[in-house]
């Protein structure tokens, strides 16, 4: 610190420096997370005058006899439960592979993080012409090997595989590099004193990459979860302004964004927002304590 | 020998995933380029006879691309240079002073961070709304003015500059503000690169709340008028792949540009933006 004591002086010259942030932040941040909360417990509100008519779980009731939020509920854990294991997995064999290169390595991590840097819309808009049913890439590519033509988009049984897909290509450029700062952090001692133990590669790779690794993947995974909730882009762009076929593609964000904006039920919306934090609450606080157990750092 | 095919299998393996990565960015290029007629050929054709460049004069006269282009360039550098000069003040008063309160306000905001954005929509569109700024920047700028995220970023590397040096320069007359700005700002050049470009590649890609508060060309930026654009285009992929190409071409110019100071950014935070 570079002033020693700190008496109203210096406390009023810190707080000049935070204004600009504070101001903003009490504004769009601060003030929204209690509003959202509360109006989460408004009945009967009108928000433009913010006159509150009454209090109560209503809104919440609402939900939960509401079959289209069962829906949501269950494509985003669909979806979470689809796109992350897949995510980890890909992108743990991709690093180790780029880890390995001798030459080139920079050119494929440029390859391979691409996707990360490009509009999900727009990238999307060109998934969903991949997925093109009668002239789509991918099914010449599956027509080559024999298999029938899919309807991707327009299937509810793939509608959600199309997503998952889409999604894992999308993430796994930042996941390869969180992986690669990972693995460098691990000392390269420890595999040549393994090496003279007569260790093979699997067994350097079982007792010692994952073990170490294991911070970097729990940090990676955490993020992919709660990335995963609140998936919405992708389902706006891929199924073109609808949730997929028959909602196949209905998630929590697009629940609420539909409550929100299109039928304009606010305090409905920000009750399923409520929900969405108190799920990634939960993962939160689940993986924290796992982390404390288990995580070896 | 055994180190070598090994080596070999290892680069066809990866080359072979490099392949699927690029794939949808060579097919949408591809596509851009073909007449109407070419798009629907099977087997498809990578590389058609004449290339169409005329496809993105057509797409920019069936939407206003060239308006939205502009939307999208003033509200990413709006934004990106209001956070950026919010979060170094704050960053600065975080890292290097003394004050009553701070450990306190620190982790309150640390905390605020775990909320999802997706609740602050409604009352933030309200209260837009009442400030009369809905379709307007105002209403994609305002509310993405400051960041704790990168109040946080900026904090660490401004606490890896010693005092030290804080003391040699108030010998030599500096005040505190002309040390933060003259010596402190170009000695994190390379986070403050980090932070900025993730910004920017943010603020360009942003959908969700862009598509909320905007409602007609005044405003709206690429992401929006492109999703708009698909109910006109209907079936022409020519076109839309061409104002896709469009849409995502800047960031990757940047990003070829600025990688190593994006691959630094993501790896010193490990969260996203």
């Amino acid at each position: 610190m570079i002033n020693q004591k700190k008496n109203w002086k210096t406390t009023l010259q810190a707080y000049l420096y935070l204004l600009p942030m504070l101001l903003v932040l009490l504004v769009f941040c601060i003030y929204p997370i209690v509003q959202s909360f509360l109006m989460s417990i408004y009945t009967k509100y009108d928000f433009f005058t913010n006159k509150v008519g009454a209090i109560g779980w209503d809104n919440f009731r609402y939900l939960f006899a509401d079959p289209d939020f069962y829906i949501a509920l269950k494509n985003t854990l669909i979806f979470v439960f689809g796109v992350v294991p897949l995510t980890i997995v890909l992108s743990l064999i991709i690093a180790l592979m780029l880890n390995k290169l001798r030459w080139f390595s920079s050119l494929f991590r440029t390859i391979y993080f691409l996707p990360f840097v490009t509009s999900t819309v727009a990238i999307a808009m060109v998934w969903n012409w991949i997925y093109h049913s009668n002239y789509g890439f991918l099914n010449y590519l599956l027509g080559l090997v024999g298999i029938q033509p899919i309807n991707w988009l327009n299937d509810p049984h793939y509608a959600m595989w199309a997503l998952i897909i889409m999604s894992v290509w999308k993430g796994l450029g930042f996941n390869i590099i969180l992986f690669l700062v990972g693995l460098n952090n691990i000392d390269n001692r420890y595999y040549q004193a393994a090496a003279i133990d007569g260790a093979n590669s699997w067994q350097q790779f079982l007792h010692i990459t994952v073990p170490l690794l294991s911070p970097t993947t729990f940090l990676v995974t955490v993020n992919e979860i709660i990335v995963s909730f609140k998936v919405f882009d992708q389902v706006f762009a891929l199924f073109q302004n609808s949730p997929g076929p028959s909602k196949a593609c209905l998630t929590l964000v697009y629940y609420l964004y539909q409550k929100f904006y299109i039928e304009n039920k606010y305090t409905i919306a920000a009750a399923s927002g409520v929900i969405l934090f108190l799920l990634i609450l939960v993962v939160t606080l689940i993986q924290l304590s796992y982390s404390r157990r288990h995580v070896h750092y | 020998m055994k180190k070598t095919m090994s080596q070999v299998l290892l680069y066809v393996i990866v080359s072979l995933g490099a392949i699927i990565m690029l794939l949808p960015f060579l097919w949408m290029i591809s596509t851009s380029l073909k007449t109407s007629t070419e798009t629907i050929k099977i087997p498809p054709i990578w590389i058609p006879k004449v290339l169409r460049w005329a496809n993105y004069v057509e797409a920019f006269k069936a939407a206003p691309f060239m308006r939205y282009f502009v939307n999208s360039v003033v509200v990413t550098l709006v934004t990106t240079l209001g956070q950026i000069v919010t979060s170094i003040l704050a960053a600065f008063a975080f890292a290097k002073l003394n004050f009553h309160g701070k450990n306190f306000l620190f982790s309150f905001f640390l905390g605020t961070m775990m909320i999802p954005g997706e609740m602050l929509l409604i009352p933030n569109f309200v209260t837009l709304s009442k400030m009369h700024l809905i379709n307007t920047y105002g209403a994609l700028i305002l509310p993405y003015l400051a960041s704790f995220f990168t109040v946080f970023m900026l904090k660490q590397s401004f606490q890896a500059v010693p005092d030290s040096i804080y003391f040699a320069a108030k010998i030599d007359g500096a005040s505190d503000w002309g040390f933060l700005w003259r010596i402190l700002v170009p000695m994190s050049k390379s986070s403050i690169t980090a932070v900025t470009v993730l910004q920017m590649i943010g603020s360009w890609n942003a959908f969700m709340w862009p598509l909320i508060v905007t409602n007609d060309a005044t405003a709206r930026t690429l992401p929006v008028g492109l999703q708009a654009f698909t109910t006109d285009a209907g079936t022409e992929y020519q076109l839309l792949m061409a104002a896709s190409t469009f849409v995502i071409i800047p960031m990757v110019i940047l990003y070829l540009f600025l990688q190593k100071y994006i691959i630094a950014g993501i790896s010193k935070s490990g969260l996203k933006g």
